[in-house]
């Protein structure tokens, strides 16, 4: 049985690369009277992200493309993925939002290949990752019991 | 939830993302103990404000005795639909009840005409999001002079009666030595310690 003692430990193990310094904070603003609150944030951020990439996929679908509906979905997913700290994936809708400014249909296609990547690989972590958290017992926190 | 002093501040938290209204609240009680609303509109915030006259349902347990909530700082997100944080802003220092509630207006993209428009039209901060834990630390300040601004308003009203008050015109002197002190531990540091200990053990 595993036991963490720093939350940068947690971090660096589970997610490198993929999360930022952001995430770190919300660790930090997680405690006794909000003990679940990374895991909240996080499954709010995937029911909003969920949500706009299905907005962009129909934007996208439209003829011709609604570049500008696209923009405010994209300004919505970049800011949420900033607030969790998904760096990768904030990074990757800069650059779709490029191709959007451009009204460059081929750019934004594939973007958005890349966004839903990143999107589908942070769910897979981050699922891992609380997962992995239910199954041990930190040290600074008694009240978590084990298996 | 026990009721002390550093819990009498209460913050209107504005933003049409459920996730980031959830980040500010937790932010806003970690840093400091705030009592916190949070609405998804600008309209919304106006009614809470008390600026419609109608009858509201608060969105967090405040005293229910009170029929218009007293909120000590308005921090609102820039971009939503309908009504900006601009657009609330606005309204808010353009009405004669409201423009003394500091505002603080939150963006997540960084345009330096956006942020000088904002602070031009009266915000008192331009927070970048995602918004930090240190951010919240510069709010105190603000809802300091926001209650001194309210404190002298409310002095001036009640000295302007001919009626007997419960201060009375011997106390102007006095008010006016209070105003001083006052200003100077606003600018000190020790504000800081007194309005919250728990802002000490932030990161």
């Amino acid at each position: 049985m595993f036991i963490y003692t720093t939350p940068v430990y947690r971090l660096s193990l589970a997610l490198q690369g993929f999360l930022d310094e952001q995430f770190y904070q919300l660790e930090e603003l997680q405690d006794e009277s909000s003990p679940n609150f990374v895991e909240e944030v996080v499954t709010l951020f995937f029911r909003d992200s969920s949500r706009l990439m299905a907005n962009i996929d129909q934007a996208l679908e439209q003829c011709p493309p609604d570049f500008h509906r696209l923009d405010k979905f994209l300004h919505r997913l970049k800011g949420s993925a900033s607030s969790i700290g998904a760096g990768k994936m904030k990074n990757e809708c800069a650059g779709f939002r490029e191709f959007c400014s451009e009204e460059n249909l081929e750019g934004c296609l594939r973007s958005f290949q890349k966004v839903k990547k990143e999107h589908t690989i942070l769910r897979q972590k981050l699922e891992n990752y609380f997962q992995l958290l239910r199954q041990v017992v930190p040290v600074d926190k008694a009240t978590r019991s084990g298996s | 939830m026990a009721v002390d002093a550093e819990a009498q501040f209460h913050v209107l938290a504005v933003d049409d993302s459920l996730m980031d209204r959830k980040l500010i609240e937790r932010l806003l009680k970690t840093s400091s103990s705030f009592q916190v609303t949070t609405v998804d509109s600008g309209s919304k915030a106006l009614e809470v404000l008390g600026l419609k006259e109608e009858d509201q349902t608060s969105t967090s347990a405040l005293s229910p005795q009170h029929n218009e909530i007293e909120v000590n700082l308005v921090i609102t997100d820039y971009c939503m639909p309908g009504m900006t944080g601009y657009d609330l802003l606005k309204k808010i220092k353009e009405s004669s009840s409201l423009k003394d509630i500091p505002v603080v207006i939150m963006s997540s993209e960084n345009v330096p005409s956006r942020i000088n428009r904002c602070l031009e039209g009266g915000a008192e901060e331009f927070f970048l999001k995602p918004v930090q834990l240190s951010d919240m630390r510069r709010l105190g300040p603000h809802i300091l002079k926001g209650k001194h601004k309210e404190q002298q308003q409310l002095h001036q009203e009640e000295n302007s009666n001919t009626n007997h008050t419960i201060m009375g015109s011997s106390n102007n002197n006095n008010m006016s030595n209070k105003r001083k002190v006052m200003d100077e531990e606003i600018l000190s540091d020790r504000t800081r310690l007194g309005f919250s200990s728990s802002s000490l053990n932030l990161i």
